[in-house]
C-alpha cells in the first residue's frame, strides 16, 4: 500500500498543493465577481509555481526552477494584472454575474474530477515519479476550466477559463514527467501572453460594437432581432 | 477501575461545559471592551433555572415535557463515546461516529417536535429553520467523518485517533479539507454567529431560541445545558480528531492528568478562536445558509476526493 506516510515531506507538500490547486478551480466556479475570479486565478498561478519549484527540488531538475519563475511572473502576476486592469477600464468591476444553478455546477465539477480520476488511473502506472497521483488533479483542472467557459456568459470569464486549462496542462507536464522541454515551455508561455493581449484588444472591439461582453448576445445576427 | 473512569469522564465533561460557554462569553466581552460576567455565571444561571417551577402550556402534549430529558440524555450518550481525556475508554468502543451523529440527530428531532408541539408561530418557524439547517449540515458532517474513516480504515473514534497519533505529522490534504468542512458544520450545528446568534431574542433572526421560547424552569435549564454540552462536544471532537497530541493513551493517573490539561488547553484555544471569529463576522441572511452549508459539503467532498486521488494508489 503506497500510503502518504512513506513519502518525504516535500512530496507530501506537492500533493497538498495539488489539492489546493483543484480547490482553487472549484472556487473559480463559485465566484460571482469578475475581479475576485481573476484574484483566485492569480492564486492558482502562485500555487502552481510553488509546486513546480518543489518538484524541481525533489526531482533534482534545475530547469524546472526556470519554469516556476516563468509561471510566477506570467500566470500569477502579469496576466492577472492585465485582466484586472481591463476589468476596471471596461467598468465591470462592480458587476455581479448571476450564476445559473451554482449547486448543480459544483456537483458537475465534483463528478468531472471523479471522471478524470478514472480516466487517468491506467496512465498513472506508466509514470515513475512520486507525484504521479497529481495527474488526475491536472486533468480535473483542465475539465473544470472548460466547465467555467461553458457556464459563464462574460467573455473575460471565458479567458480565465482558457488560462486555467493551460494551467492544468502545465501542471500535468510537471507532475507526470519532469516538465516539458524548455523550448516548448517558453513557446507556450509566450503564446499565452500574446493570447491575453489579443483577447484584451478583442474585448474593446466587442464591447464597443455591442455594448456588452455578454457572449450570448453574439449569437444574434442583427440588431433588430430581439 | 475502567468502569469508574467511564462514568467519571462524561460527568466531568458535562460539568465543565458551562465553563466553556462562560469562557467564550468572557473573551468576547473583553474584545468588545465590556466588563465580562464571572466565568461561573453560566453555573449560576443554571442553578437559578433549576430552582424555578416550570410553567407548561395547557395544550402541551407529553412530547413537550419529555423533550428536555431526551435531549439531555442523548447528549450524555454522545459525550460517553467521544474520547476526550483518554483514548481507550471502555465506552468508546460501544458505538462509532455514525452513532454519534445519530445521537445528535435524535436530540434535535425531539427539539423540533417540541417547537411545533405548542402551536405558537415562533416555535414552528424556529423548527422549520432548524430542520432546514440540519438536513444540509448532516451530509457535510458525515462526509467529513467518512474522509477520516477512510484514512484510518475504521469509523470508531478511538481507533481513528490512535491512527492519527501513530502516523505522526503528515501533510494530508484530505484532513485539512475535512477539518475546514467540520468547523463550518460545527458552527452551524451549535448555532454560533454566522448562522444563528445565541445572544439575541430578535424575532425574525432567531433559530434555536425560537424553538425553546415556551420553556421555563428546569426544562429550560436542561436545554441550555444540553446546548453548552453540544458546543463542547464539537470542540473536543474537532480538537481530538485533528490534533490528538496530548491525549492520554494509557489509563495511569499521570497520563490522565496530562490528558485533562491538554484537553482544557485545546478548548481554551478553540474558544478564543471562536470568540475572535464571531467578533469579526456578521450574521448571515437565512437564505444564504444553504450556500454556506453547500460550501461546507463541497469542502468535505473535496477531502474525500483528495484522499482517493492523491493519498492512496
Amino acid at each position: 500500500m503506497n500510503d502518504l506516510i512513506h513519502h518525504p515531506l516535500e512530496e507530501q507538500a506537492i500533493l497538498f498543493i495539488a489539492a489546493l490547486v483543484i480547490f482553487s478551480s472549484f472556487l473559480m466556479l463559485a465566484q460571482k465577481r469578475l475581479a475576485s475570479l481573476v484574484n483566485v486565478f492569480a492564486w492558482q498561478g502562485l500555487l502552481l509555481a510553488l509546486a513546480t519549484a518543489l518538484s524541481a527540488h525533489t526531482q533534482q531538475s534545475p530547469h524546472l526552477y526556470f519554469s516556476a519563475g516563468l509561471n510566477l511572473t506570467l500566470k500569477a502576476m502579469l496576466i492577472p494584472w492585465m485582466l484586472s486592469r481591463l476589468i476596471v477600464k471596461l467598468d465591470m468591476h462592480r458587476e455581479i454575474e448571476i450564476l445559473l444553478y451554482p449547486s448543480i455546477t459544483l456537483t458537475a465539477a465534483a463528478s468531472l474530477v471523479l471522471f478524470s480520476y478514472y480516466v487517468v488511473l491506467p496512465i498513472e502506472h506508466l509514470s515513475t515519479l512520486a507525484t504521479r497521483n497529481a495527474i488526475a488533479v491536472s486533468l480535473g483542472v483542465i475539465l473544470l476550466g472548460m466547465l467555467l467557459m461553458v457556464t459563464r456568459r462574460q467573455a473575460i470569464a471565458h479567458v480565465v477559463g482558457f488560462m486555467a486549462i493551460e494551467n492544468g496542462l502545465f501542471f500535468a507536464a510537471v507532475s507526470a514527467t519532469s516538465g516539458m522541454p524548455m523550448v516548448v515551455e517558453m513557446g507556450i508561455a509566450f503564446d499565452v501572453l500574446v493570447a491575453a493581449i489579443i483577447f484584451g484588444v478583442f474585448f474593446f472591439h466587442i464591447s464597443s460594437s455591442i455594448d456588452s461582453l455578454d457572449v450570448d448576445r453574439l449569437n444574434r445576427l442583427s440588431e433588430n432581432e430581439s | 477501575m475502567n468502569g469508574l473512569l467511564a462514568t467519571l469522564e462524561p460527568l466531568l465533561f458535562i460539568f465543565i461545559s458551562p465553563l466553556l460557554a462562560g469562557w467564550i462569553k468572557w473573551i468576547k466581552c473583553r474584545l468588545q471592551n465590556r466588563r465580562p460576567p464571572s466565568l461561573l455565571q453560566p453555573y449560576r444561571d443554571l442553578a437559578k433555572l433549576f430552582r424555578k417551577t416550570p410553567v407548561v402550556a395547557s395544550h402541551a402534549s407529553w412530547i413537550f415535557e419529555a423533550t428536555p430529558y431526551i435531549l439531555f440524555a442523548s447528549m450524555l450518550l454522545a459525550v460517553a463515546i467521544i474520547p476526550s481525556i483518554a483514548v481507550h475508554l471502555p465506552t468508546a468502543s460501544i458505538a462509532d461516529v455514525i452513532a454519534l451523529v445519530g445521537f445528535l440527530a435524535l436530540g434535535r428531532f425531539f427539539l423540533i417536535l417540541a417547537g411545533l408541539d405548542i402551536g405558537t408561530a415562533f416555535g414552528g418557524m424556529g423548527s422549520s429553520r432548524e430542520a432546514t439547517i440540519a438536513t444540509l449540515a448532516e451530509p457535510a458532517m458525515l462526509m467529513g467523518v467518512f474522509t477520516l474513516a477512510m484514512s484510518a480504515n475504521t469509523t470508531n473514534l478511538a481507533i481513528a485517533i490512535d491512527y492519527v497519533l501513530d502516523s505522526g505529522l503528515v501533510l494530508r490534504p484530505s484532513f485539512v479539507f475535512a477539518l475546514a468542512g467540520m468547523v463550518m458544520v460545527a458552527i452551524a450545528e451549535t448555532g454560533r454567529v454566522p448562522i444563528d446568534n445565541p445572544a439575541t431574542h430578535l424575532e425574525l433572526t432567531m433559530i434555536h431560541e425560537a424553538m425553546i421560547l415556551e420553556y421555563s424552569g428546569r426544562h429550560l435549564a436542561l436545554i441550555e445545558w444540553a446546548g453548552q454540552i453540544r458546543l463542547m462536544l464539537f470542540g473536543v471532537l474537532i480538537a481530538n480528531l485533528f490534533f490528538p497530541w496530548g491525549i492520554a493513551e494509557t489509563l495511569t493517573p499521570d497520563a490522565l492528568t496530562k490528558g485533562l490539561a491538554a484537553m482544557l488547553a485545546k478548548l481554551m484555544e478553540l474558544g478564543m478562536l471562536l470568540a475572535t471569529a464571531e467578533m469579526m463576522l456578521a450574521k448571515m441572511r437565512i437564505f444564504r445558509v444553504q450556500d454556506y452549508l453547500g460550501f461546507a459539503y463541497l469542502l468535505s467532498l473535496l477531502g474525500m476526493l483528495s484522499h482517493v486521488i492523491l493519498e492512496v494508489g
